[in-house]
């Protein structure tokens, strides 16, 4: 199992445009991925749990990766968070 | 035993096919507890699974007939068919509380509609409740093994019966399939009897109660030149229209005939008969229809398809491609139209008690100048491929027409100082639709180069009834002499100054209208593209001389609309 620890630092926080590029990034991997923030987890794969957790500016929030591919899975959702201006 | 509807007819043509009823079916279920979980998880998966099948189709579909963009939408409709979290959610609620698939589909995106719904500071997100609640009723139906009907998913041959058909449902109707349409409301102008004269589909409207006296699957023959439908039709009856059918088709090749013809009456006297586009793409439909000239180009597509105003290049392209696809024939460019029914998003307007005696049209461009003279500098640019015609919309007074003539004069004067090409004969006109202005039609006539008579909103206004109200419609009277008498007055008031006059309403392709408007001396007459060749062949029986007297006598001895119409039969016959 891989985790990464994101702050958020977008404006208005996880929301439509960049929570469906995080949910695409994350669902080209077979790898379980979930989102955390608050102590609440949501399937990263699911745009309904991302957005259902209104994530907003200066949240910190843990991904975690669980799968074969948990390595790459992780480093395409970083990459991701820092392209649409989510986290640095 | 069958049955008759009848409703207005809409679109020239017969059709017979069994009927699609294009209206919600009844989603209602019951919940109930469940044993074996595990079938009633595979239901749903099943349901699933075939929305999205539907969805796949409709979104292909989407993407041929209505753009990229519209078919986003069936895009984020499956991306919520896919949804882990979702499913997830309903299967946790059928497994763990035993309840039904429909209760926990339910129950399960009505928590997702709420969540959605409830985030207020977000439209994007709100909108997105919408989209829930259509995949939830696409899979309800799956689920209830009804049929949840759309354009997009038929695949035989068929009569279309809906309360109203939506510019969405429109164009997504394939030819092939869809035989004829019959719709409960609407009326000759409304959007989908235009869409039906377009697409050349027989078409009923403002049937009244289609829907609810079809059922799906009867057969239905659609008598789009009487405006009848006959539901389950004996053989008999089904062997007449059969016959109707093909003497239709025989007509029709006729006038196939007259295509490149010019139109000339009976005793030699010449006509011009136009198009009404709203667009350039248009130009090729009024070509292959034998179209004279384009007599209004509605210019409101560049603002209403639009996100922001759009610029003098972007108009300057669509006024160009119009003029250049008519080859040398006249082309009348009526300035923004906005206002009344129709709104830009971009440009809010105040809400007002009657939007269509308010701030529209030409009142709009007299008091926003550069939006109308960008419009203006658009078109001058255009004058220089073919030949171009401008005219102004809702003149009511002499003022208005002077003013917006002045600025017209200004911005060409501007392009002459600059030594900027700009056609020397650019016709400036109006447009006849305000009872105000066709009383002064001989002021008008003085300055004005042509008149255009809008027949849909001039009707309107003299009647004082709104075109869009049902309870008011029988007030939509063309033939009535109230309007024969404002026609009349347009049409000498322009021929005493040597100006001409034309027509751009739904009238002008009228067969009822057009020989009253002959015999009054209507110049142009243009309508839907897929009306001239009907016209041209009716024009090519009429004398001239007669139907003078036909125009004189309904004109002065005529009393009512009814007296009017057996006139013009009694003097057709």
């Amino acid at each position: 199992m891989e985790k990464k620890e994101f702050h958020i630092i977008a404006e208005t926080g996880i929301h439509a445009r960049p929570a469906t590029l995080l949910v695409q990034a994350a669902s080209k991997f077979n790898s379980d991925i979930t989102l955390t923030y608050k102590e609440k987890s949501v399937n990263l794969k699911s745009i309904m749990g991302v957005m259902s957790l209104g994530v907003g500016q200066n949240a910190d929030v843990t991904i975690n990766a669980d799968g074969a591919d948990e390595a790459d899975a992780l480093a395409a959702i970083a990459d991701a968070m820092t392209k649409e201006g989510l986290a640095e | 035993m069958s049955e008759m509807l009848k409703g207005i007819a809409a679109s020239d043509g017969i059709a017979a096919a069994k009927a699609y009823m294009l209206v919600q079916p009844d989603l209602s279920f019951s919940e109930s507890s469940v044993e074996d979980t595990e079938a009633e998880t595979k239901r749903l998966d099943d349901a699933v699974e075939a929305a999205k099948a539907d969805l796949k189709i409709i979104k292909e579909k989407a993407a041929a007939n209505l753009g990229a963009d519209e078919a986003e939408v069936f895009e984020a409709h499956l991306t919520i068919l896919s949804d882990p979290e979702l499913l997830g959610n309903i299967k946790d609620k059928i497994v763990n509380d035993k309840v039904n698939a429909e209760k926990a589909l339910k129950d399960v995106t009505d928590m997702f509609i709420a969540m959605f719904e409830g985030m207020t500071d977000n439209a994007y997100m709100q909108e997105r409740a919408g989209d829930i609640r259509d995949v939830a009723k696409r899979v309800l139906s799956h689920l209830l093994g009804v049929n949840l009907p759309n354009p997009a998913l038929i695949n035989e041959e068929v009569v279309i019966v809906a309360h109203d058909l939506t510019p969405s449902d429109t164009a997504q109707l394939d030819r092939n399939f869809v035989k004829g349409f019959i719709t409960d409301i609407g009326g000759r102008t409304s959007h989908s009897a235009i869409m039906s004269r377009t697409l050349e589909i027989p078409a009923i409207v403002g049937s009244g109660n289609a829907t609810s006296t079809i059922k799906e699957g009867q057969t239905v023959i659609i008598d789009g030149i009487e405006g009848e439908a006959i539901i389950e039709p004996s053989a008999e009856e089904l062997k007449k229209y059969e016959g109707k059918a093909s003497d239709f088709a025989k007509k029709k090749a006729e006038w196939e005939e007259l295509k490149d013809a010019k139109t000339v009456t009976a005793n030699g006297k010449q006509f011009i008969l136009g198009a009404n586009i709203g667009t350039p793409k248009d130009v090729a439909g009024a070509n292959d229809n034998g179209a004279e000239a384009v007599g209004l180009f509605r210019s409101e597509f560049l603002y209403m398809d639009a996100s922001e105003l759009p610029s003098e290049d972007d108009q300057f392209e669509a006024y160009k491609q119009a003029v250049e696809g008519m080859n040398g024939k006249q082309v009348v460019v009526r300035t923004m139209d906005i206002g009344g029914d129709k709104e830009l998003p971009y440009l809010p307007l105040p809400e007002e008690m009657n939007p269509f005696l308010g701030y529209r049209a030409i009142r709009i461009s007299l008091d926003k100048q550069d939006i109308f003279r960008t419009q203006l500098r658009a078109l001058l640019r255009a004058s220089n491929y073919g030949r171009l015609a401008i005219m102004f919309p809702m003149i009511a007074t002499v003022k208005e027409f002077k003013d917006a003539k002045a600025i017209f004069e200004e911005e060409k004067a501007k392009f002459v100082k600059a030594g900027k090409p700009v056609s020397d004969d650019i016709e400036v006109g109006m447009m006849m639709e305000i009872p105000a202005a066709a009383m002064i039609a001989d002021k008008l006539a003085k300055y004005s180069d042509f008149f255009s008579i809008g027949t849909n909103d001039l009707i309107q206004y003299t009647m004082a009834a709104d075109r869009g109200n049902e309870r008011v419609s029988y007030l939509y009277q063309p033939y009535n002499p109230s309007i024969l008498r404002l026609i009349k007055n347009i049409i000498d008031s322009s021929h005493a100054e040597g100006k001409w006059t034309g027509m751009c309403g739904e009238m002008a392709g009228d067969q009822i209208a057009v020989p009253i408007l002959a015999g009054l001396g209507l110049d142009e007459f243009s309508m839907s593209a897929t009306s001239i060749l009907k016209t041209r062949s009716l024009m090519k029986k009429l004398d001239t001389d007669k139907m003078k007297k036909l125009a004189e006598k309904a004109v002065s001895e005529c009393e009512t609309t009814e007296e009017v119409i057996s006139l013009v039969k009694e003097f057709t016959d």
